[in-house]
């Protein structure tokens, strides 16, 4: 588009444009920035309502009130584990499905393919789901949370998609010739070939496995087997923070109202972060992976 | 109902007698291997039976071996691709297991499920679940909540990302573009447990920054959190805030595949920006715009769930209890787990989204877009 250039009554749409769009931007950049300084800020500061844009009372007191509250780093420990494993059995299932559903040669695959996209329209519900998980006794265990979703069918169709356009048929003809066989197709030259889908398609699940919140709340019972988010709800939401835990001198009621106040922030923050950071890196691979599931599929 | 005495030694795959109610007695050599190991073991074995079986039998019954029959034809492209059926195998059986024979399940919304019994001991009841349903004063209400907000959300929140994309496009400045995209894809990496308390904490009646704000324009605070008729309100624009970036990645990527040469041809025939918007971005979207659109009638009835359940409060109740909600309250959460009932709603919703699903897809078919099937 660089080279059309704007007419002059364009130049109000641009005016416009910008403007809404920027509204848009500010709106969603300065709740971001608003609980980033909080959780800079005093707790006093937080309590009351001070913070406006930047850290009032600047310091790491809610950093520190943090590293002592020791639940929340158990449930660190958890969600990094869920998302762990969670995430290779995913990706591994999903190509393993992905892979021969692209193969034209694959008698039966449109069969197939039909098999697993009806399953996002109509699915039998939460009950017999989950009366399915525990008869076969994974209840309160770390396989409730990672296998009754091992397979995501949108993510399923864009790596479909993603072989159909870039592993070609020649390439399958020449790796044939020299006697290779599917499975060694698949690890030898597929895979190294797809980095950009496997990229996007680990990313999103991961992001899915970290933030999981209703699978470990439904199946989990045991306090030290829930996940990051399960102590975020209390801390957030249900406003159970146990002061005791915070080594903090907050001997006034205020005091420790500030504290609890403070961690809320701060405690976004740390969670949030592991995921806001890793995005970035693979930006560049989800818009063109989404892009070309999407369209073609 | 068949009854099986406890002389017969039956252990079905994956544990189904448990599931199925069936009173057996677990063979010993099923015992010492743990059940994450049989599993797969079993559906290996049951699925290459399944496979080969007709096959099989085709051929071993079939008299002319001579001449390649259909059937030996047919035997022999699956044994070229065997190796692609191999790694087919348990993805496929994830899918019967986790997704139809929870489906299979579903029959005991017409049925008084008891654990004890299982689903095959269970006594039928027909339609009672449903008829308890309707007639519950509950029901009607947390089904106008679920439309209600549903709706909502569609006519507010569906056109957002279309809009944004359509100008995200339409900005030259490259740097500035990127810049917006970046920062609006970040919200959707965030749970939903951090929304809702970045949303509670904004709107808390002390010490949030929007009653501050009110406050600052000299109108009364407000509790929002505690009054019925701005729940919805709170869920569509947190929504907007959290996936309306996110959303634009399709559409962007659709507007960056338009022919140049279009707009090349719409600017020497004089039209505006505005004008080239209207005639080429937004027919070149609607294809899309539409298959997005039947998908999300699919889940109409589905709308919320956890940001609904962790935005509820007491005081708001009465507007922000979906069905979702409900089933989970009913059927797991409370202490007189009702699994009948819950699965009964549950298979009312799934209807529901089903025949939606349909009729939104006839109607695209009628006006000519592009459809699902």
């Amino acid at each position: 588009m660089n080279e059309i250039r704007d007419g002059s009554t364009d130049r109000w749409f641009n005016f416009l444009n910008y403007f809404c769009i920027t509204l848009f931007f500010l709106a969603v950049l300065y709740p971001i920035i608003f609980v980033l300084s909080s959780s800079f800020s005093s707790p006093d500061a937080v309590l009351y309502g001070r913070v406006r844009l930047s850290p009032v009372e600047a310091g790491l007191e809610g950093y520190k009130a943090l590293l002592e509250y020791k639940p929340i780093w158990r449930g660190y420990a958890n969600s990094i584990l869920y998302t762990v494993v969670g995430t290779v059995i995913n990706v591994a299932l999903t190509l393993l499905a992905a892979y021969p559903l692209s193969r034209k040669s694959c008698y039966g695959r449109n069969g197939i393919m039909l098999f697993m996209t009806f399953t996002m329209i109509f699915s039998g519900g939460l009950i017999p789901t989950y009366l399915v998980v525990s008869s076969l006794n994974m209840v309160n265990t770390m396989w409730a949370l990672v296998i009754p979703g091992a397979i995501a069918v949108w993510n399923l169709i864009i790596t479909r998609t993603y072989f159909q356009t870039t592993i070609t048929d020649e390439l399958l003809d020449a790796a044939q010739i020299d006697g290779c066989t599917d499975f060694k197709f698949l690890g030898f030259v597929v895979l190294p070939l797809s980095k950009a889908i496997i990229a996007v398609i680990t990313l999103f699940y991961a992001v899915e496995h970290w933030n999981a919140f209703f699978d470990a709340l439904i199946y989990l019972r045991d306090k030290d087997k829930f996940p990051l988010q399960m102590f975020l709800r209390d801390i957030l939401v249900m406003n159970e923070v146990d002061t005791s835990m915070i080594g903090i001198d907050a001997e006034t009621m205020q005091a420790r109202e500030g504290v609890r106040e403070l961690l809320k922030y701060t405690v976004i923050i740390v969670a949030s972060l592991p995921v806001l950071v890793m995005y970035p890196m693979v930006q560049k691979y989800f818009v063109k992976g989404v892009m070309i599931g999407s369209i073609k599929g | 109902m068949p009854e099986l005495h406890n002389n017969i030694r039956i252990a079905l795959p994956f544990g189904l007698h448990k599931f199925l109610g069936i009173s057996t007695r677990m063979k010993k050599f099923h015992s010492r291997i743990p059940n994450i190991v049989m599993l797969p073991c079993e559906v290996m074995v049951f699925l290459c039976a399944f496979y080969m079986l007709p096959s099989i039998l085709k051929s071993l019954t079939d008299k002319s071996q001579r001449r390649e029959g259909r059937s030996a034809l047919l035997l022999r492209k699956m044994m070229i691709s065997r190796q692609l059926y191999m790694m087919l195998l348990i993805p496929i059986a994830y899918f019967i297991i986790f997704k139809y024979l929870p489906m299979f399940g579903v029959q005991i919304a017409f049925k008084k499920y008891m654990a004890s019994q299982g689903i095959w001991g269970s006594p039928w009841v027909g339609w009672s679940n449903f008829e308890k349903l309707f007639d519950s004063y509950q029901f009607w209400r947390v089904l106008k909540n679920t439309v209600g907000l549903s709706l909502y959300e569609l006519i507010l929140a569906f056109p957002f990302p279309i809009l944004l994309a359509l100008g995200i496009n339409s900005m030259n400045n490259q740097r500035y573009k990127k810049i917006v995209q970046m920062t609006t894809y970040a919200p959707h990496f965030i749970s939903t447990v951090v929304i809702v308390g970045i949303i509670v904490q904004f709107l808390s009646l002390r010490m949030g920054i929007v009653n501050i704000f009110l406050e600052y324009l000299g109108i009364d605070r407000i509790d929002f959190m505690g009054k019925p008729e701005y729940f919805k309100s709170i869920y569509v624009f947190s929504h907007i805030w959290q996936n309306a970036g996110w959303g634009t990645i399709i559409y962007l990527a659709v507007l960056a595949g338009v022919d140049p040469q279009m707009y090349e041809a719409a600017i020497m025939d004089g039209a505006s920006k505005f004008k080239r918007i209207l005639y080429i971005d937004i027919p070149a979207l609607l294809p899309t715009a539409t298959v997005l659109l039947i998908l999300h009638t699919g889940r109409i009835m589905n709308v919320g769930f956890e940001k609904t359940l962790l935005l509820q409060t007491p005081l708001n109740l009465s507007s922000s209890e979906v069905l979702q909600t409900y089933v989970y309250k009913v059927g797991l959460a409370s202490n007189m787990t009702d699994y009948s009932f819950a699965t009964a709603i549950g298979l009312f919703t799934a209807v529901i989204n089903f025949i939606l699903i349909l009729i939104v897809n006839a109607i695209a078919r009628r006006l000519g877009q592009t459809s699902l099937w």
